[in-house]
């Protein structure tokens, strides 16, 4: 255990906290500026089963700040080139990379395996999905997010602490906030932020006692100025969360942040019970539907014809290729009827399914 | 009152300054959100929070006389 001798002879780690570290799990979430120092430090204390998701590529313009990296690793994937190095680093642990990015169908499987999950994401969809998933698997996320000169660092969902949803209940607009490959880093900075949240990740599995939660640590690398604000807990948010686990892996997260768009396949669709299809074309568009059962209002109108939509019933809705009758079926989620889908393909899926159903 | 009133972030850079000093004679921080939105219109279309006494407050929440905080989400990592 000559590895692992400057933790142990700390009174508050020992052997028993270097057991706990070795025994951990957890899964971090983007391996760009924030991951990679996360993922270094989290490696090198030994925590027993890393998994890595990113599925992005090493490019040379990540060099200045994600310093795990190397030029021999220009062009390979994030998660594999990580992988490789945290090998390396300490060869006694697991170290898992996956390919490929969160999504509402796979966040729920992947946080199930993880005992702390790390946000070093790059976009609010996926913070959100982080935050949502978080929630519906009981799951503590440690934050980093970062601007420029500037960081945030806290701890979600950690013993009925707030959420992120919390702190920000309302997603920015499109467009709104723009990203690091947008307007710039400093580099060193997700290297201060993401160490942070590696702290806070020992923290939580040493069970100490003052971790980052329902508080806001923010950093200013241009002043040294630091700032904490504390964060209140809002069952309402939550309560928001739980109310879609019925449906959550069969949606998407919009640019809204929220889960949007239930889309299904015709098949899928004539399974289901008590169905109201709705046609969202234009009146004169071609080919008509005419082996299904279904009333038309094309997209143009559906807000003002709200009224005239039967909300007990599953509302079905398609287009030429599923993507008015996605927008259609945002529409009426504003309005809180939930209980719609939009049909992949459109008029082409269902023209194809009649032509093998004779 | 006086105010003092931090911006982090983008919001920083709409104002042109990190921190200022502001005379204030209502009540709420709705209505010091009028104000500021009045001196600088391009923070209608941000998203903040609003922290009074390091503490995140709501529209109707009374402004003391204190430090007020704008906080945007950040994305990046």
């Amino acid at each position: 255990m000559s590895r692992y001798s400057r933790h142990i002879i700390l009174k508050d780690i020992g052997i028993d906290g270097q057991n706990k570290l070795n025994q951990a799990k957890v899964l971090v979430i983007g391996a760009g500026g924030l991951g990679c120092p996360v993922l270094q430090y989290l490696a090198a204390a030994g925590i027993g089963h890393i998994g890595i998701i990113d599925f992005d590529i090493v490019e040379e313009s990540n060099l200045q700040r994600q310093i795990l990296y190397g030029t021999s690793n220009l062009g390979q994937q994030k998660a594999i080139a990580a992988k490789q190095r945290l090998s390396d680093l300490n060869n006694t642990i697991t170290v898992e990379a996956f390919t490929e990015a969160l999504t509402p169908q796979n966040a729920l499987h992947y946080f199930s395996n993880y005992d702390i999950i790390v946000d070093g994401t790059d976009n609010f969809e996926t913070r959100y999905l982080i935050n949502d998933a978080a929630i519906l698997t009981n799951k503590p996320i440690v934050y980093g997010a970062i601007y420029k000169f500037e960081g945030q660092v806290s701890v979600f969902n950690y013993n009925n602490g707030p959420s992120y949803r919390c702190l920000f209940p309302n997603p920015p607009s499109e467009n709104d906030i723009p990203n690091c490959s947008e307007v710039g880093v400093l580099g060193i900075l997700p290297g201060i932020i993401g160490t942070m949240q590696a702290n806070e990740v020992i923290k939580i599995i040493l069970g100490f006692k003052n971790v980052l939660s329902g508080k806001l640590y923010c950093y200013n690398s241009k002043t040294t100025q630091t700032f904490t604000i504390d964060i209140k807990k809002s069952t309402t948010e939550f309560e928001k969360v739980k109310s879609k686990r019925d449906y959550f892996e069969e949606q998407y997260y919009s640019k809204t942040c929220n889960l949007t768009v239930k889309e299904i396949t015709i098949d899928e669709a004539l399974q289901k019970e008590n169905i109201l299809f709705i046609d969202v074309r234009e009146l004169n568009e071609l080919p008509k539907a005419n082996r299904l059962h279904h009333i038309k209002i094309p997209l143009s109108t559906i807000k003002q014809e709200l009224h005239s939509i039967d909300k007990t019933k599953t509302i079905i809705m398609f287009c030429k290729s599923g993507m008015r009758s996605k927008k259609a079926v945002s529409i009426l989620q504003e309005q809180d009827i939930t209980n719609c889908y939009s049909i992949k393909n459109g008029i082409t899926a269902i023209e194809n399914y009649f032509k093998i159903h004779v | 009152m006086k105010l003092t009133i931090k911006y982090f972030g983008m919001l920083a850079e709409i104002t042109e300054c990190t921190e200022e000093t502001i005379t204030f004679s209502e009540d709420t921080v709705s209505e010091l959100l009028k104000m500021l939105l009045a001196k600088y219109p391009a923070l209608e279309k941000k998203e903040f929070q609003v922290a009074q006494n390091q503490t995140l407050v709501s529209e109707d929440t009374q402004i003391l006389n204190s430090e007020i905080v704008l906080l945007p989400p950040f994305a990046g990592g």
